[in-house]
């Protein structure tokens, strides 16, 4: 790709194309070093940001580039909270090498991101002040007690599935950011799954985590979410992760119902298929919901120090 | 094995020209769709459906041929799902067990999905692919290794699949769709994973961790360290599925593009 004659090209059609890109002429002293800096097939992409962060605006208002810092944030919620694990008491062994996993791919995805956006990242934030896991009091055990670890864990995890989904159709404009952002979202589900047996099979199990069945069905979730699964792990905290989001600015056609929905497409799945002799929370449980940015920024604030950092 | 993945008591090719649906419904469809160009293109995608290479069925192109691309898929793991169910590892799973609670979850979740994307395709105004027919002879269905072994596979290629799709499709609602999708098929992975060995959920032949790719198959930005989970081309998917679908059931995908 002769990335000077696409700059050359678009300046024909539009003679303002330098200051329009937010770091003028700079961004492009330094594109010979980035390309060097980053992995061949990352290069595009990085281009496509600079492109986007110009051109395309998503229909919410934000750029490419705020939805990925966006998301970068989220990670960092994530990473510091895997990281600050070893000071939970009462995990099994097997627990805490599971929690080593998840904590490695929170930490690689907060990397990849910050390469993905270069010299657009938000700052990194500190390690202490800008988080409060303990959301101002309601989880005073938060990184001591093994069982509020892991529904926070649970909790963090589900509302970032629901927030790379709800995001994708903001970033596809983008083919490479969205397939990264799909990467993602996918390996977040698998943590929020095994999060759920976890939960499922006790902190301290040495057992096989899937080998405990669902009963009762109030304090051990499934690994996928059924209904509004009571409000989460923390009734009268965590139902926001499991509600309805807010449609304001939502993409067109887009809708960002309850996870208890059983509408898919216009179509109420649960009484105009074919089907017959399904349990009505098989068809909740089929399709996980997405949320808007507005409503997963409340949701992490209850976590931030400022109760601003997601804003 | 010849059972159809969808059972006869459903529409079948025959009845494509039957509405399956009241007007009024697939009307509450497109409400919802709301892409006037895009159900344009649907409509002309949906045509496309004479086979391209003789004794495959073609998914078509566009929007739909991505939809068509996804109910494949979606019927060969519910047609996994659906006759696991007869073979004596299930039946002998104890009531109540652990294992047999997340097979019939599984089970219920493949056949919604399938049966959603042969309404959605309907809806749009497009032709579903036919009922395929799968071949499971490689399959001991009285073998818990070989059950979850192949459950395991279809559920990773499922991701992968979807994972590699988003980037095809040009509707909002349905890339939504597909999201919404995706996920669950993640969660079932990440069990299935961790039933055939705990703490497998993630792994690097599936998330790039330590190398930059993984098993055969290029992932998009996958750089070493990356914790990106792989996605697959349709034609390398298909590669795969192909060898659980019957002559005449095989998949082409050359229309996604």
């Amino acid at each position: 790709m002769n990335f000077f004659q696409i700059i050359s090209e678009i300046e024909k059609v539009d003679p303002e194309v330098y200051d329009r890109l937010d770091s003028r002429r700079s961004v492009f002293k330094n594109m010979s070093g980035l390309g060097q800096k980053l992995a061949a097939a990352a290069v595009p992409l990085a281009v496509g940001a600079i492109f986007n962060k110009v051109y395309a605006q998503t229909p919410m208002g934000a750029s490419v580039n705020d939805v990925l810092n966006f998301a970068l944030k989220l990670e960092y919620l994530e990473s510091y909270f895997y990281n600050s694990r070893t000071t939970v008491t009462g995990l099994s062994a097997q627990n805490s090498a599971a929690l080593a996993l998840i904590a490695t791919d929170e930490a690689n995805h907060v990397s990849f991101l910050r390469k993905v956006l270069a010299g657009n990242a938000i700052p990194v934030p500190a390690t202490t002040g800008v988080f409060d896991y303990t959301a101002k009091g309601a989880f005073p055990t938060a990184l001591t007690s093994a069982a509020t670890y892991l529904a926070l864990a649970q909790s963090f995890e589900d509302t970032g599935v629901r927030a790379y989904k709800g995001a994708a159709p903001l970033v596809m404009s983008n083919k490479t950011v969205l397939t990264a952002a799909l990467n993602i979202h996918s390996v977040e589900a698998r943590h929020a799954s095994h999060i759920r047996a976890m939960r499922r099979a006790g902190v301290a199990s040495t057992a096989p985590s899937q080998g405990v069945p669902v009963s009762p069905y109030t304090s051990a979730p499934k690994s996928w979410v059924s209904g509004t699964d009571g409000g989460g792990a923390v009734p009268g905290v965590t139902d926001a992760i499991y509600g309805a989001g807010n449609n304001t600015n939502a993409v067109s056609g887009i809708t960002y119902e309850s996870e208890a929905t059983t509408t898919q497409g216009g179509v109420n799945l649960a009484t105009n298929t074919t089907i017959s002799g399904f349990p009505t929370s098989a068809f909740s449980e089929a399709f996980d919901e997405g949320l808007d940015v507005g409503t997963v920024a409340k949701i992490a604030n209850l976590f931030s120090v400022s109760g601003t950092y997601f804003s | 094995m010849s059972t159809k993945l969808i059972p006869s008591s459903q529409p079948q090719l025959s009845d494509v020209d039957k509405p399956l649906y009241a007007p009024i419904k697939r009307r509450s469809f497109f409400m919802y769709a709301g892409a006037t160009a895009g159900a344009t293109a649907l409509v002309l995608a949906g045509c496309s459906k004479s086979d391209s290479s003789p004794g495959t069925v073609s998914v078509g192109s566009g929007d739909a041929g991505v939809l068509n691309y996804a109910y494949a898929l979606e019927q060969l793991e519910a047609g996994f799902y659906t006759s696991l169910r007869t073979g004596t590892y299930y039946t002998g799973l104890q009531a109540g067990s652990a294992e047999k609670l997340i097979l019939d979850d599984l089970y219920y979740h493949e056949v919604i999905h399938r049966d959603f994307f042969k309404t959605a395709i309907t809806a749009a105004m497009a032709t579903p692919i036919k009922a395929l027919t799968p071949d499971f002879s490689k399959i001991n269905f009285n073998d818990r290794t070989s059950v979850l072994g192949t459950a395991k596979a279809f559920e990773d290629l499922g991701v992968a699949a979807y994972n590699g799709a988003g980037q095809y499709i040009t509707s909002p609602t349905y890339l939504y769709i597909a999201g919404k999708i995706v996920s669950v098929e993640a969660r079932h992975a990440a069990i299935i994973r961790d039933l055939v060995s705990e703490n497998t959920f993630v792994g690097n032949d599936i998330i790039t961790l330590t190398s930059g790719s993984n098993s055969s198959v290029a992932t998009n930005n996958s750089d070493a360290n990356s914790s990106l989970e792989r996605s697959m081309s349709p034609s390398e998917v298909i590669a795969i599925a192909n060898t659980f679908l019957a002559d005449g059931s095989k998949l082409d995908v050359s229309g996604i593009k």
